[in-house]
């Protein structure tokens, strides 16, 4: 008679609390009224929820909003600062980051982060370098050499992440480190010029080498843009397509957001991941072709701050870092909202100190957004 | 009690009354630990079967059996009278064995349509589909919604929905629709509503009942005695890796299974006799 259930238990439900913490008196309430509140909620709920109910359907909203604000602001800060040829700068500047950035896009999504991903371009680069440059190996072969080396190092971490299920901060981490220490031991620490020397790099036309084939100029007026810059929107139409409207894209989403729940739904969780690191792996070798077409050398002394800038747009972009929501749009607004602040604030003359302190507010806003968003209720 | 399932086997003959799921003689240890001694179940077209026992009785190990997700040291199971072995429960899956969790099995940011659909997509036909491996988001959500509204989930009204603007009765009914949607033979639901409010879990039940009078058997794992009373058919009564009775709720009271559950009373039936 000991083992008899409590009287609690068997009439009413038991077990774990429901996913949302929402204390028990308070949920009981709310059921209470649940069923009559879903249909008049947005009458009586005010504007706050209408605009909380608008940003969590379009995840690519406040970032819009937040470009379109900054980008006005620093206008009447410094006229001039919305003209085409600044425009023009600013994508040049950006194709990279912004090509990094698709990759990590993606790994966010499925609740994950890499933080290896400048150190692999980096090395994807270098590699392509030196296999053109003092292997005299085709450029060609050495670009599809460079970026299937960012998808076997993608897979590298794909592998420990998904298949040894170490936590991907730390895998990635540590390849960060060693990517980086590989990519300077490759190099000596030494840029690689083509044709031997700076000046003879300066030579070589782009058209002859495919390497610097994403630094060619294209001008419509005065809106100049590089190839780099048409591959980095090219590739976030062709993932924006992918996240949306394949079943490997609702995969991405779904690991990301409920691993149980997608494994339970016959999604190879293990594999998917593994293959989402791959990706952005060829994304990151796409990049180091971007980078290496934009400066027309191969250096190992780009700045680090890749790794970091790459995450604060993703996040800024609003890609939840818990994962499972953000879209591909998001992310090409939060890397040019890191863009609009980074040469607004050097055109509006303000010390280059306040650049991180900016990117540091609208990193924690961002992801205060995303939490105010994510508590939403119906 | 543990031979009885050869009288059990005897009696299975084909026709309309033949069970759509049996397993037989199901044993399995985890180490020194005997989960299940010898349990024979059988689900017929058309019924819920409740299944009950205490913590420890081998109520998990038993679905987990029979779902695929565990494998059992022997015994058989049978669907629609072929004998089946599944390796892993995808393969249950294929097979029509579905079930439903009681932690809510759904991704609670992507939508109603791409939850029923996820795993299973529709691609669109042409090169858009096998090249582009474009979705059929259209059909899809046609269906999501028709198949939403004939199991009669009034309250959801816009199936392009995130899951988790929903309440926790029609994140369920969502987990439920999902698993009844697709073909499948037999539904297993482990405490569907053990995360749930009263008048949540009441939704849930509704649903259950709308799907066992639609002809699709159910096994139905619940604390919730009242409840099972009230949609169950019979109720396997599971002690110490035995099925120690089954019972009609129409012929049997709650406390007398509560009573047989602890082991406080002796099954005055013995199992397989239907009450």
């Amino acid at each position: 008679m000991a083992n008899l259930p409590r009287q609690d238990q068997l009439v009413s439900d038991r077990g774990p609390e429901p996913p949302r913490a929402v204390p028990a008196g308070q949920r009981e309430a709310h059921h209470a009224e649940a069923l009559e509140a879903a249909r008049h909620r947005h009458r009586w709920q005010g504007p706050l929820y209408s605009l909380q109910r608008l940003l969590h359907r379009h995840a690519a909203l406040g970032p819009l909003l937040v470009l379109v604000l900054s980008a006005g602001v620093f206008e009447l800060l410094h006229p001039g600062f919305l003209r085409l040829e600044n425009i023009s700068l600013m994508l040049q500047q950006l194709a990279v980051l912004g090509s990094l950035a698709i990759g990590q896009t993606m790994i966010m999504l499925t609740a994950g982060i890499d933080l290896s991903v400048g150190a692999l371009m980096i090395l994807a680069q270098m590699i392509m370098g030196e296999l053109a440059i003092n292997s005299g190996v085709d450029p060609v072969l050495a670009l599809v050499i460079g970026v299937a080396f960012g998808a076997l190092m993608g897979l590298v971490n794909g592998a420990l992440t998904a298949r040894v299920r170490l936590p991907p901060f730390i895998v990635t981490l540590g390849t960060l480190g060693i990517f980086t220490a590989i990519g300077l031991r490759l190099s000596g620490g030494a840029t690689l010029f083509f044709g031997g020397s700076a000046l003879a790099g300066s030579a070589i036309s782009s058209s002859s080498n495919a390497l610097l084939w994403t630094g060619t100029f294209l001008s419509i007026g005065s809106f100049t843009v590089t190839t780099g810059v048409l591959l980095m929107v090219a590739l976030y139409i062709v993932f924006a397509y992918v996240l949306a409207w394949t079943a490997w894209g609702r995969h991405v989403y779904a690991v990301g957001d409920d691993l149980n729940a997608a494994r339970l739904a016959g999604i190879r969780v293990r594999s998917l991941i593994a293959s989402v690191y791959v990706v952005a792996g060829a994304i990151y070798g796409l990049a180091a072709w971007v980078q290496i077409g934009r400066v027309g050398s191969v250096s190992p002394d780009i700045s680090s701050t890749l790794n970091l800038d790459s995450i604060t747009a993703v996040v800024i972009g609003g890609t939840s870092l818990f994962g499972g929501r953000g879209v591909m749009i998001g992310t090409l607004f939060g890397a040019l909202i890191v863009q609009v602040f980074n040469t607004g604030l050097e055109l509006v003359g303000v010390n280059a100190l306040y650049l991180p302190l900016a990117e540091g507010i609208l990193v924690i806003s961002a992801v205060a957004l995303d939490h105010w968003i994510r508590a939403i209720k119906d | 009690m543990a031979t009885t399932g050869e009288e059990a086997l005897g009696t299975e003959q084909p026709g309309p009354s033949a069970p759509v799921l049996s397993a037989r003689d199901m044993w399995k240890s985890y180490g020194r630990v005997v989960a299940l001694r010898g349990v024979d179940i059988d689900v017929y077209p058309g019924e819920v079967l409740g299944l009950v026992g205490d913590n420890g009785a081998g109520k998990s190990t038993l679905i987990k059996c029979i779902s695929g997700a565990e494998y059992p040291d022997s015994g058989t199971i049978f669907l629609e009278g072929q004998e089946v072995v599944f390796h892993g429960p995808l393969a249950a899956r294929h097979a029509g064995i579905e079930v439903v969790h009681q932690t809510l099995g759904v991704a609670p940011q992507l939508d109603i349509t791409s939850n029923l659909y996820l795993g299973r997509e529709v691609r669109r036909g042409g090169f858009r589909g096998s090249v582009f491996r474009m979705l059929d988001v259209r059909t899809m959500r046609r269906q999501a919604a028709e198949k939403v509204k004939s199991l009669g989930i009034a309250t959801i009204q816009d199936i392009t929905q995130a899951v988790e603007t929903l309440s926790g009765g029609q994140r369920q009914a969502v987990a439920v629709a999902r698993a009844a949607a697709f073909g499948s033979k037999v539904l297993i639901m482990d405490e569907p509503t053990a995360a749930l409010g009263v008048r949540e879990s009441g939704q849930v039940h509704q649903l259950i009942a709308s799907l066992r009078d639609s002809g699709l058997p159910i096994i139905l794992i619940s604390h919730n005695m009242p409840a099972l009373w009230d949609l169950a058919n019979r109720v396997a009564i599971l002690r110490l890796g035995r099925v120690a009775a089954i019972l009609a709720p129409a012929e049997s009271s709650m406390e007398e299974a509560v009573a047989i559950m602890t082991g406080a009373k002796a099954a005055s039936h013995p199992p397989g006799t239907n009450g």
